[in-house]
């Protein structure tokens, strides 16, 4: 990771944080601006509540808690040895080596033997949205009616009780972005969770996350539509559609700016039209939502960062990305990470290029790198999956070490949503998102013990109570299966 | 078409093209760990000699001959070739262009012969011998029917797509084959029919057309035409039968299925499928092969004491369907402690056959003793497919060879010898001159496609 490069996307997500967080909270909905507030319901005005859906994610309670003698993989490039987390009130209080001071009071966790992490961070998840079991009803990830539905958003689809939130968790995932599918060139708005069993969508919302926007490049738009008579039908149609639908964003954007401005010298003005889709690409073009692009080819993604300049916009992250090992300066240079799996290739031609040193060559370039699942099952094992991929690498003499490559599934993932200010390091201040394993995570044979989310034990591979059920799994024969 | 213990006709063909991997020499792998996957289980440091194509000595008292040439493991570990339980190797090679797909039963269904669409030059092999793979089970599907193929785009995007299929699909996915991976083999079939395919569960009665039980009738009554047509085929050809479900090739299929000679090979999950699918065995006494078998561990007493052994696929653990509610972690090691043959697979993919090593350590993870978890990969597939001959390091054994870098069931290993036949097969594939290519940054100006 360059310096460039870590500062770009550090000032991106301090700039989409603040945003957010200044118009999120249940109780600091920003005021519309005067005169708007009297003539119409918040619901029609983009700026009176950008965040009408709140979260409302109170961590689980929690004990101060030290873990000591554990091998620690900061994912900041440190691995220390017999080293120390501590961690009070949902938050790191200190990490480092055997040295490390613990306060009075505190729950002591034997780790010797054992391997500390942060929380595992899924960038490309469909859990919740495809939830399983995987049934026609339940089936709720693509909304395939319009190659733009930029209107709609993943956290309207979520089945809270998808038993895949437990097993991810027993996988040490404890923070995931919830995506639309890519049947769309806009499928919609993605949301970030924290993955905490709950009633509620809002109960599992992480709050302050910025939004993303699921923007699709490729195979899936053309032929979903192409296929119906409708464009886009080709790459080309694609690309039309992109720059169309941010022409009509800009516009949109335009109208509500020069009605803002007429009230604001007390002129009357009737205010425009809302637009739920184009108040999501407005979104993106003010910089408050990050642009989340599933995109396989090197020539795809070039063409798609030509777009994000042509229109002002930034591109947070390629997903799936089989090909970033052909344009890893590029992506380096750019600023802009990329998501991949280990070696999930051949299964369309925009995939056919795949190779299991992907993500090695272009981290080596200096591209932010990620390993995403995009799948219930490997969701549960992102570690292995980061294994799998480092190993590729150091086959061709690239020497990445544990150190380096625990950050693929906890630090760049968090950079890429935009909330590294919060967590994906274990950094003192931060939340205390922390991941016990049996072993070195990169091991085949490596188990999540213990999971912490915000400090509180979410998950214990030996303790029954900390081993939360699904509603839907109460009563069938495969309750409580991914326990010993 | 050979038989896959013939090994001098595959030398044959590997001496035969000059392009071709050295011809099998003798060869001394020293200094290793050996997991036999045999009765000598792990010998943690000896020798293996690799002679005409023969496993000629393994142990820990193993010396090179004279003339041979001598492979320094260092510590590094030797298995035997890994062998993919069920695979669409050689006939997928790119899952979305339907004219790369070679696996579905289209017209037919116990008829289709899935060998005749085996295509040696599949980039995906090379592929798979990086994994380990030296052999490969390839087993058909049925086109109307079948999961059809995971997407990135989410579930339904391929839905509709189905097509091709006869106005009667009948219920049988078609007949599998078993392949060599050895480079330059341009006739890769073992050995074809081998298993007839069968969905059974969900699969099944949508294949029938809503219902398990329909899905059984339609089974045992094919069973029965097939049997009427084998004691009658002068009588079929002369038009003096009652009409049968089934067309003759179909029927023809299914003939040594009912005489007991071929296994079925039944996709089957819920635990009450599994014993639907033994008591139709017991019934219609057919040997049969379960594949799926997530509640396998509901019924591994039954499985067991029938001596079904199952192909399974460890990562299962989410209820992915109401057919798999009780699919757990520790299934695989479950199915071998109550002393069920198990075979661990990866996915059905060609790409994605590395998964299967990986997937063992998985099991191992989860209760599967060390050495059963290599026999999931070797041994256990050789006897569930009947093949004599290759499956474990045992003296006269075909030189189905691999030598690992370390433990074979981790993340961070690789093979950095495989042998097939006693021939060391190159290392190159597309996917690792796609590697070479772009791994380091081009120094001479041109683009990359002048490396």
């Amino acid at each position: 990771m360059t310096s460039r490069l870590k500062a770009a996307l550090a000032a991106t997500a301090t700039a989409a944080l603040l945003a957010a967080c200044a118009t999120t909270g249940a109780t600091a909905a920003k005021p519309a601006p005067a005169g708007a507030t009297k003539t119409m319901p918040a619901g029609l005005d983009p700026a009176a509540r950008p965040d009408p859906f709140p979260s409302t994610y109170a961590a689980l309670p929690s004990r101060p808690t030290a873990i000591r003698g554990a091998t620690v993989l900061t994912a900041t490039g440190q691995q220390i040895e017999n080293g120390v987390v501590v961690f009070a009130e949902g938050k790191i209080v200190a990490v480092g080596g055997p040295e490390t001071v613990i306060p009075e009071g505190m729950t002591i966790i034997d780790g010797r033997g054992k391997w500390i992490t942060p929380g595992v961070i899924d960038a490309h998840s469909h859990l919740g949205v495809y939830p399983s079991p995987g049934v026609s009803s339940r089936s709720d990830g693509n909304e395939m009616t319009d190659p733009v539905t930029a209107n709609v958003w993943a956290e309207h689809s979520i089945w809270p009780q998808d038993p895949g939130f437990n097993r991810a968790r027993a996988g040490g995932v404890t923070t995931l972005q919830i995506l639309p599918g890519s049947a769309n060139l806009f499928g919609g708005r993605s949301v970030t969770v924290r993955n905490v069993p709950s009633v509620t969508m809002q109960g599992m919302k992480f709050p302050g996350a910025p939004y993303g926007l699921k923007m699709a490049c490729g195979e899936n738009p053309k032929r979903v539509y192409g296929g119906k008579g409708r464009s886009p039908a080709t790459a080309m149609g694609n690309v039309a559609g992109y720059r169309k639908a941010w022409i009509d964003a800009a516009e949109y954007g335009r109208k509500w700016d020069d009605y803002r401005a007429k009230i604001a010298k007390g002129d009357k003005a009737d205010p425009p039209k809302r637009d739920l889709g184009l108040d999501t690409l407005v979104g993106v073009l003010k910089g408050e939502i990050l642009v989340q692009n599933h995109c396989y080819r090197a020539d795809e993604m070039a063409v798609m960062i030509d777009i994000a300049k042509e229109f002002g916009y930034r591109i947070s992250m390629f997903h799936h990305a089989s090909e970033a090992y052909k344009i890893g300066p590029l992506l380096a240079k750019e600023g802009i990470c990329f998501a991949t799996w280990a070696d999930w290739q051949g299964f369309k031609m925009e995939s056919y290029d795949g190779i299991e040193a992907n993500a090695a060559i272009a981290y080596r370039a200096g591209a932010c790198t990620v390993i995403h699942s995009d799948d219930e099952t490997i969701t549960q094992r992102l570690n292995q999956e980061a294994a799998i991929a480092m190993a590729a690498g150091n086959r061709i003499g690239l020497a990445i070490t544990p150190a380096e490559a625990i950050a693929w599934i906890t630090l760049n993932p968090a950079r890429a949503m935009g909330i590294d200010g919060q967590t994906g390091s274990l950094v003192a201040g931060k939340r205390a998102d922390v991941v016990i394993w049996s072993a070195d995570p990169f091991s085949v044979y490596a188990q999540a013990e213990k999971v912490f989310v915000d400090g509180a034990l979410v998950y214990d591979r030996r303790d029954p109570r900390y081993q939360p059920k699904s509603d839907f799994e109460l009563g069938q024969p495969g309750e409580g299966a991914f326990h010993p | 078409m050979k038989s896959p213990l013939i090994a001098p006709l595959a030398l044959l063909a590997a001496t035969w093209l000059a392009a071709a991997p050295a011809a099998a020499e003798t060869v001394a792998i020293v200094n290793a760990r050996l997991e036999t996957a045999a009765a000598a289980g792990t010998i943690p440091s000896g020798a293996i000699v690799l002679k005409d194509g023969k496993i000629i000595a393994v142990g820990a008292g193993v010396t090179a001959p004279a003339g041979a040439r001598v492979i320094d493991a260092r510590g590094g570990v030797v298995t035997p070739g890994l062998i993919a339980a069920s695979t669409n190797l050689s006939v997928s090679e790119v899952s979305a262009v339907r004219e790369t797909q070679d696996d579905g039963s289209g017209r037919l269904t116990a008829g289709f012969d899935v060998s005749y669409g085996v295509n040696p030059d599949s980039t995906m092999i090379p592929l798979a011998r990086q994994s380990g793979v030296t052999r490969g089970v390839v087993t058909p599907e049925l086109t109307r029917g079948g999961a059809g193929h995971k997407d990135d785009s989410g579930a339904d995007d391929f839905a509709g797509g189905g097509g091709g299929a006869a106005a009667e699909p009948g219920m049988f996915a078609g007949q599998a084959a078993i392949i060599s991976l050895a480079a330059g083999d341009t006739d890769p079939v073992e050995k074809a029919r081998v298993a007839v395919g069968l969905d059974l569960g969900e699969a099944g009665a949508r294949n029938a057309g809503g219902s398990r039980g329909a899905a059984l009738v339609l089974v045992r009554a094919a069973f029965e035409d097939a049997r009427a047509f084998a004691r009658n085929r002068a009588a079929y050809d002369r038009g003096a039968t009652r009409e049968f479900g089934l067309s003759r090739v179909d029927l023809e299929a299914l003939i040594p299925v009912v005489e007991g000679r071929t296994p079925l090979l039944i996709r089957v999950h819920k635990a009450s499928d599994i014993r639907q699918a033994l008591r139709l065995a017991r019934e219609e006494k057919v040997k049969i092969i379960l594949e799926g078998a997530e509640e396998g561990w509901r019924v591994a007493g039954e499985l067991a004491a029938a001596g079904v052994p199952v192909i399974v696929d460890s990562q299962a653990d989410l209820p992915s369907a109401f057919e798999a509610l009780g699919s757990r972690l520790d299934n695989a090691a479950r199915l071998q402690a109550a002393g069920v043959t198990v075979a661990i697979m990866g996915a059905r993919d060609f790409n994605n056959l590395r998964q299967a090593r990986f997937n063992a350590g998985l099991a191992v993870a989860n209760g599967l003793p060390r050495e059963a978890a290599m026999a999931t990969l070797t041994s256990n597939v050789a006897k569930i497919w009947g093949m004599t001959g290759v499956g474990s390091l045992v003296v006269g054994q075909t030189a189905d060879v691999v030598l690992w870098t370390g433990d074979p069931l981790e993340t961070s290993t690789w093979p950095v010898a495989v042998f097939i036949g006693g021939v060391e097969q190159p290392q190159s594939s597309r996917a690792f001159e796609l590697r070479d290519r772009y791994a380091t940054p081009s120094t001479t100006g041109y683009p990359p496609a002048y490396r």
